[in-house]
Parts: structure tokens; C-alpha cells; sequence
């Protein structure tokens, strides 16, 4: 691992040639790059210099993202230029009530939009990573914050070029998990939180979750199964019903955009209503947003598995890493229900104004709110008992690990961006 | 017609038997185990207990649909209620339970004094029209049983506060307000007699169980025989149990409490007409499987056992594992879903009895118990030293339980040397029950402990493939196998050997070359971890020597103030606010009861103020940590 660091009081020119070369080296051995941030931006004394000096850093950022993982520790006041260079990186981390990122600070948003605004409430850590989803995660202190960065790297495979890691394993992997049979209620309207579900499945209840105060209803982060690492994305049932509007799309594609960049298997847990309707999602670009989520799934081709806990209706249940996107494994347990939208609404269109809709509602319960559709069209591999979900993706891992897929040759995809 | 624990130790036996069951549940409890256990299963109504598990019309309708030929009440809910019992009378279904002129007589605490003192039971000096009491007096709902709606009050105002608690909790609890006050007795112990009875007038005592170890009126260890009782004392007392029962013509089973002074003077408290929680202590030392006895008797069958038949082999000795926050007046009723459980029935003599499962939710609409452990042995001490490991090894994650006071109590001196009252818990923990203690010896295991779990997790997370090279080099001592940690700790050697399964919930060590089972709770990446160590959690932070000079320098951060604002201190529902913005409020002036698990419970305030704004209203439901009011 190579690591970085830019200071306040360093000059522009000496920092960039020197973290220039680094870069170029860890992009040449295959190394990961660490950024540690504090930096108030560009030395206006410097001039234009100093501007090429940025330059210089993103173009290499731009040039190792996908190549290395990058990821910067925020670790003070971070203004201006020296912004763009963590928003380029795969990760960026903050130090609660001690680290803060904005383009211009406080005094300069006060002469020119005459707003008064703290540098907390403008570019703090809860700023960041509950409001605009700039910061995936924070840490206490720097110590706890360095800490957690190591914890984290354990993770990551060194570059594109390495398989994800894989450690020591004591959890077993046919390890049954009981309490996954009772977790989800009876009642399809009632929530649950699919933290218990993911913690339970995963080697060690350990789950590193990037992101967890944004966007709360999807669950993206890391974990082991089996000691292999993988990528987890889950619907949060707690959190509006799990589902997915611009926030959660965007946080889950960048997401799996990484996983599968860097060899990571994806496991997708879905419990999807569908995509969040009204008009401030429709005006905010939802179709746009929604297709990056599909794009992503889409085009990955790491091992992909799929488990249907519930529901998995409309469009979101093609876009949540579906057998039609190339998933690779897709479970449904006895709870999931397959189909187009939930039996309310169906009913209240295909039978537009006739009276015993609650007998229809039951007719199309029956015949569409199940796993047997998707099933028996081989859109589902099987129907598990959900208490052996572990057993099964442990297994089905080792299979996928072989796996090879490529996508037709192109410069680069165009992603509704 | 009952739920969890006890529903599945009556199909147990009903199992051995032979005896289809039917289980009655609430709409929340369709994925219990009680529903899973029984061979059918039907729903009786939402999750409040008044609209399914009290829903005498749903029962019924239920018994009809299946076509059952008995109901076996268990404990709570209609167990002791004459009004079911009548109506099974009437349907001609078997109530596998006294018939309901003894649940009557019993069932109502003034009359059945009244009834025990016609039968030559010492009573005790109560307030039933006839005496006149003096402070300390004890106010019991009239209808009532398992503490609630009973409290304690030593002066007017209390017995006006408790008064009106205990007639709302009676109501809601029992539907019935009436209450009874009586003398409170000093320094006492709380003894019952098991009886068994049949319908042929033959009437047996089964011994006695000690259950003095209480909180708020409410058992947490009881165990059987009692340290107290000679062989005279236990035969006088069963024998008036026993004349009781007879007088009552008493069938099946029921259990007779008594109140023992220090003088070994007993008073009858009450008769319990059930199967009663802490059974299962009286099945080990007798050998009697008391279920399958009162199903015998409801059948019409004769005792076969005699009275010299009922030996007292060896100790057992009940532990209650309930779902609370034992550091809040010896325990507040946590909820939760249990993440992770695993019960220790692996060792030997440990009999768990219990209603739920890994994943299962611990709600607030029923009694927040776990299960009930029993430990065997042939002395009370190896019953102790069987209870230690059986805690130890009890993994429960999820909700907040309260293991770290039943371990303190089992190895408390006072308790091992039998010297209890009622009293016991405020007496040895005035200021409430704040953990274990650690001795510097247990505090050098407990950080070696934490240090060399944190070094493994350290070792391994070195060990991924394709990096085996391990240039850091470690103080310790390692073989093939087993991991050995020699750590220095205070200037003394400590030596922590184990296998470091650190996936595994318990950890199994070697400390010293004393065997211990600790558990981690919770470890993360920053060296925070969390130990269970002889039952009471720790909270421990390992740290490089560099990482913690380091952390000196750190900004301090600042705790939110508490003592201006109220939080729900439990998951429940508001019963009622008694402030609204801008009244004054005194220091312990209550400012709101919130009800849990049928238990009220007043919130008071911490110091004089002003109140500033209320953030909750009479009916809602409320989370623990909830902000209730605010002062100024």
C-alpha cells in the first residue's frame, strides 16, 4: 500500500511532483492509494502553478480509478481543488467534527449568497455522509478513523489485476441460520431490517457498510462468506419500504461499479416495491438515476447472486441483479412474490371499478404473488429454505470463483450519467 | 390455551404420551415455537393479550374447530380463572386443573385466608375486616398473581401512590381492581409447598421450593429443597398444605406459599390453583413429571405415588432468564430479536426450558422471560458450580438480558451460604445492582483475555492467501494447535491459552491453567471489545502502545446533558402524562408512567425545574431512549 498525504503548509509544486511519481508507481506495481486530506486548497501565491499542480493529481486519479483502489481519509479543512481529488477516489472518509470538504468556505458563501452557515453544517462529516452523499463513512477521531482504514483495506484485493482476497475462515460455511426462517413478517406491509438478514448470513456478523447514513433504503458494504470478500447489496424494508429512488440508485451503482471493477462477487438481497413514484422523483431525473443501477448490474460480470426475500415487483425487481441482467445464481425464498406490482394495485387496474376487488385481490395473490411464476420460467434457480442461504452462496462462491466473462470490446460504456 | 415456555413443556409431556396438541396463538406469535411444537395451530386474535391469549370466546371457538377433548391452562392468562373453567365445564372439554370451586376459593386472596385459617393453616395478621395493621403493609391486587399489581408501602403517601398503581396494573392485568392490604412481613422468606391432588380426596406435598431471591415481588432464582427448612418444619408445613387442598377438595396440581420467618414460624400467603413457573425444580428432585400428573388426575385417574414414596434427591436450582436491563432496579424489560441463541443443554444436569429460538422477537406485548435453566446435582454446591458454567455458556445476543445479576446471585457469599430473605437484592446491592466486581486478579485475566484475543484477530487478518509472510513479530508464545499468549500485565504473567475460535460466540479458555468461558460480544476494528466475563459484561479497548499515547491528543467529545430531559428508559406504551409545558415540576415528582410488559413504571423528575415542551401523549407507543419531555 502506498499512501499519500497532502498537508496545508507544503508547497503546491514540491507536493505535486512528489505525490505525481507515487501515484505512477502504485499504478505501475499494482498498489492501493491512500490519500490522507487536509489541505486548504490552492496557494494563490503559487498562481497558475498551482492550478496545474491539481491538475496533475486528478488526472492521475482519473487514470488509476478502476486500475487501483483509491481512497482518501479526510483529516481536516479541505477547500477548493483539493476536493476534486477525493470525489475522484473510490472512497472517501471523515473525521467527525474535525474534517470538512466544500469548495469555498463559510466566509465566501456569506458575500456571495449572503448565507450564514457553519463550516460544520456547510462540509462536516454529517454533512456529507447523511445529506449529500459527497463522505461514505465517519470515524470518531483520526485514530479511530486510521483504524477502521486498515480494518477496511482488508477487504480490497491491491489492484484490478488481483483476485479479492480471501482470509482465514472460522465461521463455517454450512453454518445453518435459524432465525433467517422467522425474519420476515407475515404481513407483506410490515418491515424488517435486512442488517439482520445480511449479519446473519455473512462470516462473522462482520459487515463493513460504506455509505450507512445516506440513501437508507439500500444497504451497500463489504463482508466475508467464507473468508472470500464480498460486495452486498440489499433493499431496506425499514427505510420506505426499500425503495429505490435517485439517492438509492445512484449510492447502489457507484457501488457495484467497484465490486465489479476490482473482482469483487456481488450478492444482491431484494425486497423491492418498485421505484419511488411523484412528481419530485419524476422532475429529479429518476429514469435517468434508475438506469445507472441497471447499467451497473447489467454490465458487471463478477459471480452475481441473488436472493429474493420478499418482494421483487416491476421494474426494480429486472433492475436488482435479476437472471435477465446475466445473474448468475437467483434464489427466491417461500416468501418472495414475483410479480409485475403488489395485488392492490393490480387489482385496483385490471379490474378498474367492479365491485369484490378483496376476492380478486385473492385470486391474484394466488397466482402471481408467489415465487412459482419466476420459478417454473427458470427466472429462479430454486426455492430455499432461508435458513440455508449461507450454505448456498458459500457453495455457489467457490463454483463462480472460476468464472469468466467478458463484455463486447469498446472504448469505454457510456453510462446515463 | 398458553404461549412460549410453557406451552411447549406441556407438549412435551403430551408428546411422551402420546396426546395430539393444538396451540392457541396471537397473530405475532404464528412463527413461535409453541405453534411449531403442537400438531395444530390456531389463531386467536391480535397481539394484545386481552383480544387473543384472555379471548375466552376465540378459545373456545378454537377448542370447537379442533376438537379438543382437554385444555391445559398453564400459568398466566385463564390458568386461574374460574369464569374459562366454568365454560369448558359446560362444553364438556377437560380443564387440566382444579375444578372451579377450588379456583374460586383460592383465587380471591381475602377469601381464601379466610378459608385457610377455617382449615388450621397459620395465616397471616392481615387486614380482612378483622385486624387492624400498622406500616409496613403490603397492597396485592385481590385477582392477582407474579407480582403484579403488588407493591409495598411504608407510610401514607405511598399507599395512596401504590394504591392507584396497583389498581390500574389490576385492571388492565386481571380485569378486576380490587385490592388487598395486610401486614408486611419482616426479614421473610418466601417457601411454597408443591401438592398434588386427585379427584379420589388423596392428596400428596411434594416438598418445597425456596424462592426468596426476588425482585419487585417477582421470582429470579428459586430452587428446591430450601437451606432452611429441618425435615419437622417441611413435614408441619406440607402436611398443612395438604389439609388445604383437602379442604377445598382440591385436584391436580397447586402450590401452597408461605411466608418464613426467621423463627421458622410460617404463615400461609396464598394458593397458587396451577402449574406454577418454577416447577421444573420440584420435577428433579422428586422424579415426578408434574404435567403428565395433572393430566392423569384430569383424566380421573388415582395417585399412585404415596407420601413415603417423595424423596428430596439431591438439588436443583432455577435461574429465570429474562430479557431486561438488570442495572435498572435489578431489571427494566428490554425487546429485541434474538440474533444469535444457543442454550447450554449441552452440558450435563442442565435443563433449559424455554419458548423461543434464534430469531425470535421478545415484543412488549408479553412477559419478556427467556427461558427457565435448572441446574441438578447432588449438593447444592455442584447444583451452584453447574449453574456458573450453564451461565457462562448461555449465548443470548440481541436483546439485553439478565445473566450478569443471576451470576452474581448464584456466587454471591451470602446466597452460597443460604442466608436469604426477601429482602436479599436491596440488601446487597443498596445502590443497585451495578455488574460484577473484578478483583485485580480478575482484571489482569480479564485485559490478558481481551489482549490476546485482539493479537489473534491482529494474526489473522495477516493471513490472507497469497500473504503468508508475517514479518511483525509478537511477545507470545505459540504450538500447532492451540494458541498460548503469555501477557504481562501489572508487572504479573498472565498465561491465556484457547483454541480462538473467533467465530464462534463462546471462548472456551485456559487462564492461568483455570478453565473460564468468556464471551465476546462484540469486537471492531479499532480494538474495542466487549467481554462476558464470570456473567457481567465488559467493555475493554486495546490499543497499540503508539495508538494510545496518540490518543491523548484527540479532541474531546462532548456528552449530551441528561439531566434536563426524560427518556423512555424501556420500550412501551404511555399510560399517562401528568405535566404539560410550563408547569413546575418538584425533584421525583413523577412526571409520566409508562406501562411495559404489564408492569407500570413512573418516571420521575431528576431536579426542580420547568418544564419545557412534551414529546409524548396517553396511549403511544414509545422505543427505549425515546424522548419523553424536556425541562427547562
Amino acid at each position: 500500500r502506498l499512501s499519500v498525504s497532502r498537508s496545508a503548509s507544503v508547497m503546491i509544486r514540491v507536493c505535486v511532483l512528489f505525490t505525481g511519481k507515487i501515484m505512477d508507481q502504485a499504478m505501475m506495481v499494482g498498489a492501493p492509494v491512500i490519500g490522507l486530506n487536509d489541505s486548504g486548497g490552492a496557494r494563490i501565491q503559487e498562481g497558475v502553478e498551482s492550478l496545474a499542480g491539481y491538475a496533475d493529481i486528478f488526472l492521475r486519479n482519473v487514470l488509476a480509478s478502476g486500475v487501483v483502489p483509491q481512497i482518501s481519509l479526510i483529516m481536516g479543512p479541505c477547500a477548493g481543488g483539493a476536493v476534486y481529488s477525493p470525489a475522484l477516489t473510490d472512497f472517501t472518509f471523515m473525521v467527525k467534527d474535525t474534517s470538512y470538504l466544500f469548495i469555498t468556505g463559510p466566509d465566501v458563501v456569506k458575500s456571495v449568497t449572503n448565507e450564514d452557515v457553519t463550516q460544520e453544517e456547510l462540509g462536516g462529516a454529517k454533512t456529507h455522509t447523511a445529506v449529500s452523499g459527497v463522505a461514505h463513512r465517519a470515524f470518531e477521531n483520526d485514530i479511530d478513523a486510521l483504524l477502521n482504514l486498515r480494518d477496511f483495506f482488508n477487504f480490497l484485493p491491491l489492484s484490478n489485476r488481483d483476485p479479492a482476497p480471501v482470509t482465514e475462515c472460522q465461521d463455517p460455511s454450512d453454518r445453518l441460520v435459524p432465525g433467517l426462517d422467522t425474519v420476515v413478517p407475515f404481513e407483506t406491509t410490515k418491515a424488517y431490517d435486512m442488517l439482520d438478514i445480511i449479519q446473519g448470513v455473512v462470516d462473522e456478523r462482520e459487515f463493513f457498510e460504506i455509505m450507512p447514513n445516506y440513501a437508507k433504503n439500500i444497504v451497500v458494504g463489504f463482508a466475508r462468506m467464507n473468508g472470500r470478500t464480498v460486495g452486498i447489496v440489499g433493499n431496506q424494508p425499514k427505510v420506505a419500504s426499500g425503495c429505490l429512488d435517485i439517492n438509492s440508485s445512484v449510492k447502489g451503482a457507484r457501488f457495484v461499479r467497484f465490486c465489479d471493477a476490482f473482482n469483487i462477487p456481488i450478492i444482491t438481497f431484494v425486497d423491492v416495491p418498485g421505484f419511488l413514484p411523484g412528481t419530485s422523483q419524476e422532475y429529479g431525473g429518476i429514469i435517468r438515476h434508475g438506469a445507472k443501477l441497471l447499467f451497473a448490474f447489467a454490465e458487471a460480470t463478477v459471480p452475481k447472486i441473488t436472493i429474493i426475500t420478499r418482494k421483487a415487483y416491476g421494474g426494480a425487481y429486472d433492475v436488482m441483479s435479476s437472471k435477465h441482467l446475466r445473474g448468475d445464481v437467483n434464489y427466491a425464498w417461500p416468501s418472495a412474490e414475483v410479480a409485475v406490482m403488489g395485488a392492490k394495485g393490480a387489482v385496483q387496474i385490471i379490474f378498474r371499478g367492479k365491485t369484490n376487488q378483496a376476492e380478486q385481490e385473492a385470486e391474484y395473490v394466488e397466482k402471481f404473488a408467489n415465487p412459482f411464476p419466476a420459478a417454473v420460467r427458470g427466472f429462479v434457480d430454486d426455492i430455499i429454505v432461508p435458513s440455508t442461504t449461507r450454505k448456498r452462496i458459500c457453495r455457489d462462491l467457490e463454483v463462480l470463483a472460476s468464472k469468466k466473462q467478458t463484455n463486447p470490446w469498446k472504448k469505454h460504456a457510456n453510462i446515463p450519467l | 390455551a398458553n404461549r412460549g415456555e410453557i406451552a411447549c413443556r406441556v407438549m412435551k409431556t403430551c408428546r411422551k404420551m402420546g396426546i395430539k396438541t393444538v396451540a392457541v396463538h396471537s397473530d405475532v406469535d404464528a412463527n413461535a415455537v409453541h405453534v411449531k411444537m403442537a400438531d395444530e395451530a390456531v389463531c386467536v386474535g391480535p397481539a394484545p393479550t386481552n383480544r387473543s391469549y384472555l379471548n375466552m370466546d376465540a378459545i373456545m371457538d378454537a377448542i370447537r374447530i379442533t376438537g379438543a377433548q382437554a385444555v391445559h391452562p398453564g400459568y398466566g392468562f385463564l390458568s386461574e380463572n374460574k369464569e374459562f373453567a366454568k365454560r369448558l365445564a359446560a362444553e364438556d372439554v377437560v380443564f387440566v386443573g382444579p375444578d372451579t370451586h377450588a379456583i374460586h376459593a383460592m383465587g380471591d386472596k381475602i377469601e381464601s385466608k379466610l378459608l385457610a385459617k377455617a382449615a388450621k393453616v397459620n395465616v397471616i395478621p392481615g387486614f380482612d375486616g378483622v385486624v387492624e395493621v400498622s406500616y409496613p403493609v403490603m397492597i396485592k391486587a385481590s385477582a392477582g398473581g407474579g407480582g403484579k399489581g403488588m407493591r409495598i408501602a411504608w407510610n401514607d403517601d405511598e399507599t395512596r401512590e401504590g394504591f392507584r398503581l396497583s389498581s390500574q396494573e389490576a385492571a388492565s392485568s386481571f380485569g378486576d381492581d380490587r385490592l388487598l392490604i395486610e401486614k408486611f412481613v419482616d426479614n421473610p422468606r418466601h417457601i411454597e409447598i408443591q401438592v398434588l391432588a386427585d379427584k379420589h380426596g388423596n392428596a400428596l406435598w411434594l416438598n418445597e421450593r425456596e424462592c426468596s431471591i426476588q425482585r419487585r415481588n417477582q421470582k429470579v432464582v428459586e430452587e428446591a429443597p430450601s437451606t432452611f427448612l429441618d425435615p419437622d418444619t417441611r413435614r408441619a408445613m406440607g402436611e398443612q398444605a395438604v389439609q388445604l387442598a383437602k379442604a377445598v377438595k382440591y385436584s391436580s396440581a397447586g402450590t401452597v406459599e408461605f411466608l418464613v420467618d426467621s423463627k421458622k414460624n410460617f404463615y400461609f400467603l396464598e394458593m397458587n390453583t396451577r402449574l406454577q413457573v418454577e416447577h421444573p425444580i420440584t420435577e428433579c428432585i422428586t422424579g415426578l413429571d408434574l404435567v403428565q400428573q395433572m393430566i392423569r388426575i384430569a383424566k380421573g385417574f388415582p395417585l399412585v405415588h404415596r407420601q413415603e414414596d417423595i424423596p428430596i434427591n439431591g438439588w436443583a436450582i432455577e435461574s429465570r432468564v429474562y430479557a431486561e436491563d438488570p442495572y435498572k432496579s435489578f431489571g427494566l424489560p428490554s425487546i429485541g430479536r434474538l440474533s444469535q441463541y444457543q442454550e447450554p443443554i449441552s452440558l450435563p444436569n442442565v435443563r433449559v426450558d424455554s419458548g423461543i429460538q434464534e430469531g425470535s422477537d421478545i415484543s412488549i406485548y408479553y412477559d419478556p422471560m427467556i427461558s427457565k435453566l435448572v441446574t441438578y446435582g447432588a449438593t447444592r454446591a455442584e447444583a451452584l458450580q453447574k449453574m456458573e458454567d450453564a451461565l457462562d455458556h448461555y449465548v443470548i445476543r440481541g436483546v439485553t438480558h439478565n445473566i450478569p445479576l443471576l451470576r452474581e446471585i448464584i456466587t454471591n457469599p451470602r446466597f452460597i451460604s443460604g442466608d436469604i430473605t426477601t429482602n436479599f437484592l436491596p440488601e446487597e446491592y443498596p445502590e443497585g445492582f451495578t455488574g460484577h466486581r473484578l478483583t485485580p486478579e480478575g482484571r489482569r485475566e480479564l485485559l490478558a483475555t481481551a489482549a490476546a484475543l485482539y493479537i489473534s484477530a491482529q494474526l489473522r487478518s495477516q493471513r490472507f492467501m497469497g500473504n503468508l509472510s508475517n514479518s511483525v513479530v509478537f511477545d507470545i508464545v505459540m504450538n500447532t494447535f492451540f494458541l498460548l499468549f503469555q501477557v504481562e500485565v501489572d508487572g504479573g504473567s498472565v498465561e491465556v491459552s484457547g483454541e480462538w475460535n473467533l467465530a464462534s460466540a463462546l471462548l472456551p479458555l485456559s487462564i492461568n491453567g483455570n478453565p473460564r468461558v468468556l464471551q465476546c460480544l462484540s469486537r471492531d476494528a479499532t480494538g474495542q471489545i466487549t467481554l462476558q466475563y464470570l456473567g457481567t459484561q465488559f467493555k475493554l479497548r486495546v490499543l497499540s502502545r503508539l495508538a494510545a499515547k496518540l490518543t491523548g491528543h484527540m479532541p474531546e467529545k462532548v456528552p449530551e446533558d441528561t439531566s434536563s430531559i426524560l427518556r423512555s428508559p424501556m420500550p412501551g406504551s404511555v399510560v399517562a402524562v401528568s405535566v404539560k409545558p410550563g408547569d413546575m415540576v418538584a425533584e421525583g415528582q413523577e412526571i409520566c408512567v409508562i406501562e411495559a410488559m404489564k408492569m407500570q413504571n413512573s418516571l420521575i423528575a431528576a431536579r426542580a425545574a420547568k418544564v419545557k415542551s412534551v414529546h409524548c401523549k396517553a396511549g403511544e407507543t414509545v422505543g427505549e431512549g425515546d424522548l419523553l419531555v424536556e425541562l427547562e
